[in-house]
């Protein structure tokens, strides 16, 4: 069984995500452990990458931040090297392709393994591309996450019958960014999945308050949160972690609700 | 085996979010059923004889040919279509089969603004809707063409993220077409981006070297010796190449943007610097660090200035069968002033960057040999901007 169905086994998932390095490494692993401690299930790492076409400014404005810091892809495999000293729980890097392609995918996907990530998630590799990396996830025993929108329609069975680790269900159109409502009939999508795999599946893109996280929890497996969380951290720096720390507990709580 | 679809060698594919991939679908489905289709032919054929005012001239430069004392050069005059460049091309047609697929509304990224031009201006007269992103800095480079769209009726929306020049408003333009597909065709303006668009665009594109062709045969009764254009992401040099590729004894000469100089960090030459990754829906050859992060590229000229190629040059160049020359800015506002004064055509900034190397290269070559230079564009959207260039303030 992959590391990852850990996640799901208590109770609903909550996936909180957080930048590398935003605004330094210390901060960020300060901030993974007060998620831990305060019941996250899984925590997305993300990457930073220049260009980031999946995201709303929100999570750009973090990866703008993170590189002008002077992250970079070794900083971050020492950081989660480090990191995985005390901490247990399943990790996964969310980033781009050219991240992983360009430090050599091999490379790349063995160290993974080596410091411990138990997956990738990468909005840039849809279905039809996943070969680029899936034989070296294959090799090393990671999960390549596949996504699911609200424009999957026809090729939600495909998907989700490859799907391994979890499935990132995408709430809405467009980029990442907290939104005020989602109107996706997010039901019959899990439905299709259910009949496909029993592969665990987690809804993200667009969630910020607990009654929203607890609404997207009665509907699938998981919920996972980016911007709201990179907002914490934009608005409170190196002072962010008590925070996050709050906010986990509560969107925790309401997803167990 | 990676996906197969699209593929130029192993440049191409389709890296773009799941959110995207039944648009891509749909696209690619459309445009093979109309590619093929009489009355879809007739129409855009119609559109580029009557409208855009195709075919373009094939201009025999002889003050050029003679002050340079070699091979004879002969100019493909696409700045005298309608809107002043190529982008035409590949704007009428997808909003032709944008409009079939019942589509009513374009977005599209711009760096000169000429494709932004060119994308309000088609949806002006097809009655579309248009919403155009540029990076703010080429908002500013470009004021004329700025108003010049708002004057067709669309919106620019100035993008202020990363470079804010051309990759950003390509970035920006996905963004939006992620959040509102069903209305909204992608106009994208280059043979970049995920499959179907490399093809799409080139194919569009390919009618300046059909004519090329043909021009030429007439009037010299045999084909070129070298046909050139200037490469950004690279829509108009695989317009010039494309009909002659088969044809091995034609040189094809892509002329790239080195900015101050390929051994500086300022410059957008992606085939002289980059290498092999994977951004904006393909995998080609950019501009980016040793991690992965995509360069802050410049140019002079905004039309150049992108840290990625076309993946069909890509391969192009791997295969050896195309071959792409640096020319820097310097090099680049020589020309333009050059063929101002030498021939009376003011040409695109870009186009200059072809026009630098016809000027090495011909003196090189027998009186008896030809190159043909596209023009990509008409240089008047530029006047300001090189003014500056050489210490001159004007105000447009």
């Amino acid at each position: 069984m992959s590391n990852i169905q850990k996640a799901f086994e208590n109770g609903k998932a909550f996936i909180p995500f957080i930048t590398c390095g935003d605004p330094d490494l210390e901060t960020t692993g300060k901030c993974i452990r007060a998620a831990v401690e305060n019941g996250a299930d899984l925590i997305e790492l993300g990457i930073p990458f220049s260009d980031p076409t999946a995201e709303g400014p929100v999570i750009q404005g973090a990866n703008i931040r993170a590189l002008n810091g002077g992250v970079n892809t070794d900083k971050i495999f020492d950081f989660v090297r480090e990191l995985r000293k005390d901490i247990k729980i399943p990790m996964v890097f969310m980033t781009y392709a050219n991240v992983v392609f360009s430090y050599g995918a091999e490379k790349f996907i063995s160290t993974c393994k080596e410091t411990g990530i138990d997956g990738l998630v990468l909005p840039d590799i849809p279905f039809e591309e996943k070969e680029e990396f899936l034989p070296y996830c294959k090799k090393y025993g990671l999960d390549l996450i596949s996504f699911i929108a609200p424009t999957s329609e026809n090729r939600i069975a495909m998907i989700a019958k490859e799907a391994e680790g979890f499935i990132y269900i995408v709430s809405s159109l467009g980029v990442t960014g907290t939104r005020s409502e989602i109107k996706t009939d997010l039901h019959k999508i899990v439905q299709v999945i259910r009949e496909n795999t029993d592969v665990p599946c987690a809804i993200g893109f667009g969630i910020s308050t607990p009654e929203q996280a607890h609404q997207m929890a009665e509907t699938a497996d998981g919920v996972i949160i980016g911007s709201a969380i990179v907002r914490i951290l934009e608005k409170y720096g190196k002072d962010a972690p008590e925070h996050i720390g709050k906010y986990v507990k509560d969107i925790k709580q309401a997803v167990s609700r | 085996m990676t996906n197969p679809k699209g593929r130029f060698g192993v440049h191409g594919g389709q890296y773009i979010p799941e959110t995207l991939m039944n648009a891509v679908n749909e696209l690619e489905e459309a445009y093979n059923f109309y590619k093929n289709d009489e009355t879809f032919n007739r129409e855009l054929s119609e559109l580029f004889n009557n409208y855009a005012g195709r075919p373009s001239r094939l201009y025999f430069a002889e003050k050029m040919t003679n002050d340079l004392g070699g091979a004879k050069i002969y100019l493909k005059r696409e700045d005298l279509n309608h809107t002043g460049a190529h982008k035409i091309n590949n704007v009428l047609g997808q909003a032709l089969l944008a409009k079939k697929m019942g589509k009513t509304r374009l977005i599209a990224e711009t760096g000169a603004g000429q494709h932004g031009v060119a994308t309000a201006t088609a949806a002006a007269f097809m009655g579309m809707e248009c919403v155009v992103f540029m990076g703010e800095e080429d908002t500013k480079r470009q004021a004329l063409n700025v108003y010049r769209m708002k004057l067709l009726g669309s919106d620019v929306i100035p993008v202020k993220t990363g470079t804010a020049t051309l990759k950003d408003a390509v970035s920006e333009a996905m963004r939006e077409w992620t959040s509102r597909i069903s209305d909204t065709h992608y106009c994208l303006g280059s043979v970049m981006g995920p499959h179907p668009f490399p093809t799409i665009v080139r194919d569009f594109q390919s009618v300046i070297s059909k004519e090329i062709k043909s021009q030429i045969i007439e009037k010299e009764g045999r084909l070129p010796d070298v046909v050139m254009a200037c490469v950004g992401g690279g829509s108009n040099a695989i317009g010039t190449f494309y009909n002659f590729i088969e044809d091995k004894e034609v040189r094809l000469i892509g002329c790239e943007a080195a900015g101050r100089g390929i051994d500086t960090f300022e410059t957008a030459a992606t085939i002289s610097t980059g290498k092999l990754g994977i951004f904006h829906g393909m995998k080609s050859y950019f501009c980016q660090d040793e991690f992965g992060q995509i360069a802050p590229v410049y140019s002079i000229s905004a039309g150049l200035d992108y840290p990625g190629v076309g993946p069909e040059h890509a391969y192009l160049h791997d295969t050896g069968r195309a071959e792409y020359v640096a020319i820097t800015d310097d090099e680049a506002v020589n020309a333009f002033e050059y063929l101002s004064r030498t021939e009376g055509i003011i040409p695109a900034i870009e186009s200059a960057h072809a026009v630098a190397y016809a000027v090495k290269l011909a003196p090189t070559m027998d009186k008896d040999k030809i190159i043909v230079v596209t023009i990509s564009g008409r240089g008047d959207k530029d006047c300001a901007a090189i003014a500056r260039y050489r210490g001159v303030e004007i105000y447009e």
